[in-house]
């Protein structure tokens, strides 16, 4: 019984695009760095994902989106956490995502944004780094 | 417990936190059980097994879908494997539910096995008991793919479906020990596929050959999930089987059973954990450690030297009664 923390992520692909071996790659590469990653497929909308977070009690949302629309998608995704009260839950993106709208996202609530090209351990370090719930109060073990 | 109070008032993000605590072992986790246990019983829990690809989540699915529709509320589990080398998961059932993804009265929650070596996490009766005790109607729980072996969603589930595919194999398959001993209905799926007629007759025959059970004939119902087809048929055949159990008693007498190895689970599960707590924070037991590591002492001698230190075994009882709440 070795306590180990594991951290749940939620991977999702918000609006039409239907990219998603970006989402795979990461999702396999997570579960490799010891996450627990649900998947939910394609198409989702911001009011599903947040539902799912919710229900599933995740550290992390994952957005990938490669269609443009991360402008709309992904704020909407934080702002439906807020309304419903959730402040713990650690919000980053990735896709296709321009430089210059790096900086609203992350005014929006976005913590981190990872282009293509990206490590995994890049990832999985800065999840572990800027994780909300804390996981040392009820260190979950496997 | 506020968490439970909230959850009790409807509060899904109370019931997902509740689960997450029951689900990583939480030392909280009796305090919970205990909390909620005048709330239990009104659930009934549905148990769908199968090899992997079978369509268990779909069908699950589907099944929601038919429940929902006659009013009910239904709690979905589903099992995933968890990596044995980096402990890690994909959780992907959720892919097929999607249909109920806002529907306030379906709550879905995917678990990793984390370390049971079974269809199911070993934390799956705790999370069952909360979402009966949140007030769902139905519960029904999706373990991993399995083989022949994996046997636990019996103990879990009121009614156990098993579902096949065409290609499951011969007689023989069907005529081995293990997971068709368990199916209380069986299901094959992916009925437009050849083979699929061939595979309910032969599945029918061997029941009819196997020693009947005088108040329940197991049905074999086929299925086409992506199609929504034999969903109804699957319906009745689950209810079929609840009036059974509950008019020959059954499943009253299920429910005993299963009180009296949660008792037993639950002394074995603290003893073993305050055993581990023990080892791992108490010097007296490093030397046992190091000489048996060596091969300087047998483990039998030394686990008998250990259990019969009186001086050790007293700080553990004091420990385990400080623990208790």
């Amino acid at each position: 019984m070795r306590r180990i923390k594991v951290i749940k992520v939620l991977l999702a692909k918000p609006g039409l695009d239907g990219h998603d071996r970006g989402a795979k790659v990461l999702a396999l590469g997570l579960r490799d760095h010891g996450f627990e990653v649900i998947y939910t497929g394609l198409r989702q909308t911001p009011e599903r994902i947040v539902q799912t977070a919710l229900q599933e009690d995740v550290d992390v949302i994952g957005l990938s989106c490669l269609s443009g629309a991360h402008t709309y998608h992904f704020p909407r995704v934080a702002e439906l956490l807020k309304e419903q009260g959730v402040t713990d839950i650690l919000v980053i993106g990735g896709g296709i995502i321009p430089e210059k709208d790096v900086p609203l996202l992350k005014e929006k609530g976005i913590a981190g944004v990872f282009g293509p090209g990206t490590p995994i351990l890049q990832i999985a370090d800065f999840i572990k780094k800027n994780i909300k719930k804390d996981l040392g109060a009820h260190g979950r073990e496997a | 417990m506020d968490l439970i109070e909230k959850m009790r008032a409807g509060s899904q993000q109370a019931l997902a936190r509740l689960i997450t605590l029951v689900e990583q072992e939480d030392p909280e986790t009796p305090q919970i059980l205990k909390e909620i246990y005048p709330y239990l019983g009104k659930a009934y829990t549905v148990g769908i097994t199968g090899p992997p690809g079978a369509g268990k989540s779909t069908l699950t699915s589907r099944l929601t879908a038919v429940l929902r529709e006659k009013g009910y509320s239904v709690g979905i589990i589903a099992a995933d494997p968890t990596s044995p080398f980096s402990g890690g998961a994909v959780l992907g059932d959720r892919i097929r539910m999607q249909e109920h993804f806002l529907d306030e009265k379906v709550f879905i929650r995917s678990m990793a096995t984390r370390g049971s070596h079974g269809g199911l996490p070993s934390t799956t009766p705790g999370v069952v008991k909360l979402m009966d005790a949140f007030g769902m109607d139905y519960i029904i729980v999706e373990t991993v793919g399995v083989g022949q072996t994996e046997l636990e969603i019996m103990e879990t589930a009121d009614t156990t479906v098993l579902v096949l595919v065409p290609e499951a194999g011969d007689t023989i398959q069907t005529m081995k020990a293990g997971i068709f001993e368990i199916a209380d209905v069986f299901v094959v799926n992916k009925a437009d596929r050849p083979g699929a007629d061939e595979m309910v007759t032969e599945l029918t025959n061997m029941l009819h050959i196997s020693p009947r059970k005088e108040w329940w004939d197991t049905p074999v119902v086929a299925t086409q999930a992506v199609n929504n087809i034999g969903i109804d048929k699957l319906y009745e055949s689950i209810q079929g089987h609840r009036c059974a159990m509950q008019d020959t008693s059954r499943l009253a007498k299920r429910r005993k059973e299963q009180r009296r190895k949660e008792f037993i689970q639950t002394v074995e599960e603290r003893t073993k954990r305050g055993l581990w707590q023990l080892i791992e924070s108490d010097d007296r037991l490093t030397p046992y450690l190091e000489k048996v590591e060596a091969g300087a002492i047998d483990p039998y001698s030394a686990a008998m030297d250990l259990l019969s230190n009186g001086d050790i075994l007293k700080d553990w009882t004091a420990r385990t009664l400080r623990v208790r709440r």
